[in-house]
Formats: C-alpha cells, structure tokens, sequence
C-alpha cells in the first residue's frame, strides 16, 4: 500500500514506487515495498545491514541493472514516467537521477575536469559554458572557496571530506533533479560528517534527495522523511520527528532504540 | 539499546521511584503533623526536605548525561523527558509538604481548635492522587493516569468548600483569624499537591501513548 497519508495532500510526489520486488538471482531482496519520495525534500532509508535499502536506493536509478541475473517487478515511476519500461534512456535517467557513493571516487584527474566530466559526455564543449558550470556546481557543493586557486590541481590530493563533495559537485553538474546519497559520509570524521550534514540541508531546497544511512542519529538530523527497512520489506514511513519520537511499528522502535538490528 | 543505557535508565528509574515514595512519605508526615497537632513529626518534614533537593539535583544531572552521551530516541527519549518533568513536580510536591509543616508548627502551637471542614477527606485524597501517580509511572498505568486526572476535579471541588466554609467562619468568628488562615492554607497546599500529582500522571500519558494531554480536561476519559 502506497502511504499517502502521512504527506500534506498539496505536496508534490517525484518518486512513485509501487508494489516493487527485487530478485538476486533466486534470492528476494526487496518485497512489495511501495513508497512515496516528495518532491525537494530529504529521505533517509534506515535498517540493518541487509535490509535492501541499498538495492531499493539503486532501484531508482537503475543502478542494479549491471548485477547479472538480478530481476526487478513492479513499477517505479520518477515524474510519472516508468523508469523500467521498455526504450528508457538510462544515460538520460541517471542524467536525472544522481547518486553519491559511501566511498568518495573521483577520477585521477584535475579537479576541474572531475566536475566537467559529465557535461563534456553529454555534449557540452563550450569551454566558457564548461567553466560556469564547474564553478557552479562547486559552490553549490560548497566545496569552491577550498578549491578555486587550485581547479586544475589533482583530486585525489583532496581530503577525503573535500573528495566526497567534490563528487556531489560532480553529480550536480549534469543537472539532476535527484541525488540518491548512499552512506555518503560514513567514511568522515565529524567535521567533514558535518559539512555534508549542512550541504545536504542547503541542496534540499532544489533537490530531491534519498539518503540511506547506518547512522540513526543523521537520519534524525538531516531528514524531512526516515524509511525503515526491514528484511527486504518496508515496514514503516513518516515524517521524520514522529519516527523518532513516536514510531507506529514497534519493530520500528525496537530497531531506532538499539532493541535488536 | 546499548547496555550502558539500559545500565543507566534502569538506575534512573530505581532512583525516581526511590523519590517519589519518600516525597509521598513527607506529604504523609507533614499532613499528620497538622491533624496530630505534632510539633516534632513538622519539624522532621521542614530538615528533611533538603534530602528531596539533593535527590532532585542528581536525577536532572543523571537524565542530561543519558541524552548527551546516548542521544535516545523514542520510548527511551519519552522516558527520560518525563523523568525531568516528574522530577520537578515532586521537587515541588516536597517543598509543599514543609509548607504544610510549617503550618502544622504554628497550629500545635494554638489553643485546641474545630477544623471547620472535612480536612482528613483532602489530606487522604491528596495522598491517594500522590501514591497513584507514582504507581501509575511504575507500572506505566495509563488508565489509573487517567482516573487521576479526574480525581483533581474532586480535590477542586474541595478546596472550594473549604474556601466558603473559613469565609464564613471569619465572618462570625473573626478571633480565629489567625488559625483559619493558616487552615486556609493548608487546604490550598493540598490542593496544589493534588495538580502536580495530576501533572505526574499527564507525564505518565506521554510516556507510554506519546500523546500531551494537557490543557485537554475533555480527554479526562480513554
């Protein structure tokens, strides 16, 4: 069941997941899970390891489509397109849909060229376009003031707060509508933690944003929504101070309270 | 739950119920010393409320070292929110007790006199409101919450025809005056216990159905 009741009716919907199953081979993962993503806002996906809330964030970009033998049933619309039916770009879906792995991974190149990546393959040449747009998906990952002298220095001197921003600078730059964050600062210490905590707080006003995260406390803190998964199913979500303050679900409870999980 | 907070909400628990009976005790000795006439029990109830004071200190300091070091959520956050108001409320409910001690001080001191209203009905009922309040976070015991709640209804409905009576009384016997008004306020002491046992019982409602109900008098039933 889609649960529509717990978003004011006005909000706007970007993410439909109806009834989705996913398979690994013979092995389920996911089952019946149906959700709702709103529009320009944060939702975090909790649960223990194995829940599926990594396969489900990578359900929505498609992401799972290179694992072999892996299956998905069920429909997952973004923008009420169905984003598994047949003759889907998926170049052009995950143009539209971003995503920020656990593990910062930029490429052996200039800063500069990291964040132009993207657009170049997608046809931009442009070298005074190609500049803006770095210099604005940069400030936008609030990562420009430490890099701006140095645009054609290595990445991979960058730390590894400065890397993972830089990644988000470069998932920004093809123009996405949808980050999709998996454990995106998991690998920080809570300086750099904090920085991502507070830019995922500022992209919230133009970007939808998915974030799965071990750490319940971040969920807490940086999401409008929290999610909670449970041995591929979807047991409970809501606004995210009623989550934690008031679960419906008492697996919910059990699991935010460190009861089990 | 990491084991370390089970360690420490379980000690605090152990620890809000070790105060809640010795306030409860206190309201107890303090009303007596007023009925008895028993300067000594009112003196025991006026040294012994800086043990509550103590008492109230170490469990606030005990609740903010769990949400800093453990940042709870949920039932465990419902729990120690509610220990910190709890705690406040017996702080209260014990100072209200030296209060009644005091004027249990004074009236010993006083020629043998009528109380002019049904005293012991309030004094019981106050204790009731207290010891069930305290029984009700125990056992997390959302229905006698909730009796409690109505029971303040009761205890205001005395306290208003204790008000009438001393009225009267100064009127036709104004010598008592200095009696009475010490009467007078025993009954709103009582009184006040009585709200904060009643707001004892609101924490309790939170704690277990994450639901404030204060300022909500039509929710007196489930």
């Amino acid at each position: 069941m889609v649960e529509q009741s717990i978003y004011p009716t006005d909000m706007e919907m970007v993410i439909t997941a109806s009834q989705v199953d996913f398979f690994y081979g013979p092995t389920q993962a996911l089952f019946d899970i149906s959700l709702l993503i709103p529009a320009k806002h944060v939702t975090a996906l909790i649960g223990p390891s194995g829940c599926g809330k990594s396969t489900f964030l990578r359900c929505l970009n498609r992401m799972n489509d290179t694992i072999p033998h892996s299956r998905v049933e069920g429909t997952i619309t973004i923008n009420q397109k169905d984003i598994y039916a047949p003759g889907t770009d998926v170049v052009e879906l995950r143009k539209e849909v971003g995503m920020v792995f656990q593990k910062s991974n930029p490429f052996p190149k200039s800063i500069f060229d990291n964040v132009a990546y993207g657009p170049r393959i997608h046809g931009e040449k442009d070298p005074k376009r190609l500049a803006e747009i770095v210099e604005q998906s940069l400030q936008q990952a609030a990562i420009w003031d430490e890099v701006k002298d140095r645009l054609h220095a290595n990445a991979m001197g960058l730390s590894g707060g400065q890397q993972q921003r830089l990644c988000i600078a470069r998932a920004l730059a093809v123009g996405p509508k949808i980050l999709l964050m998996d454990e995106p600062a998991s690998a920080l210490d809570p300086k750099s933690t904090m920085r991502i905590e507070d830019l995922i707080g500022e992209l919230r006003t133009n970007y939808t944003i998915v974030i799965v995260t071990h750490n319940m406390q971040q969920a807490a803190r940086v999401s409008d929504y929290t999610a909670f998964f449970y041995e591929g199913g979807l047991i409970e979500c809501d606004a995210t101070p009623k989550i934690f303050t008031n679960p419906r679900q008492k697996q919910t409870e059990d699991y935010i309270t460190g009861r089990f999980g | 739950m990491p084991k370390h907070m089970q360690h420490d909400i379980e000690k605090l628990k152990a620890k809000i119920i070790a105060m809640g009976e010795a306030v409860e005790d206190r309201v107890y000795q303090a009303t007596l010393s007023v009925i008895n006439r028993d300067p000594v029990k009112a003196n025991a109830v006026i040294k012994g409320d800086r043990e509550i004071d103590d008492m109230e200190v170490e469990i606030e300091e005990d609740c903010l070292k769990i949400l800093a070091l453990y940042q709870p959520v949920a039932i465990d956050l419902r729990f120690i929110v509610a220990v910190l108001k709890i705690n406040s409320d017996l702080e209260r409910i014990g100072d209200l007790a030296v209060n009644i001690a005091e004027r249990g001080l004074f009236l010993a001191g006083q020629d043998q006199f009528k109380i002019p209203f049904d005293l012991t009905a309030m004094v019981a009922l106050a204790e009731k409101m207290v010891t069930e309040s305290i029984d009700a976070l125990i056992n997390h015991d959302v229905r006698l919450a909730h009796h409690i709640r109505a029971a303040d209804d009761t205890m205001d409905a005395m306290n208003r025809e204790m008000y009438a009576q001393i009225k009267e009384m100064l009127i036709t016997d104004a010598e008592q005056v200095n009696t009475l008004m010490h009467v007078l306020s025993v009954g709103r002491h009582l009184e006040r216990i009585a709200d904060h046992a009643t707001n004892i019982a609101e924490d309790v409602i939170y704690l277990v159905d994450a639901q404030i109900i204060r300022h909500t008098p039509e929710l007196y039933d489930e």
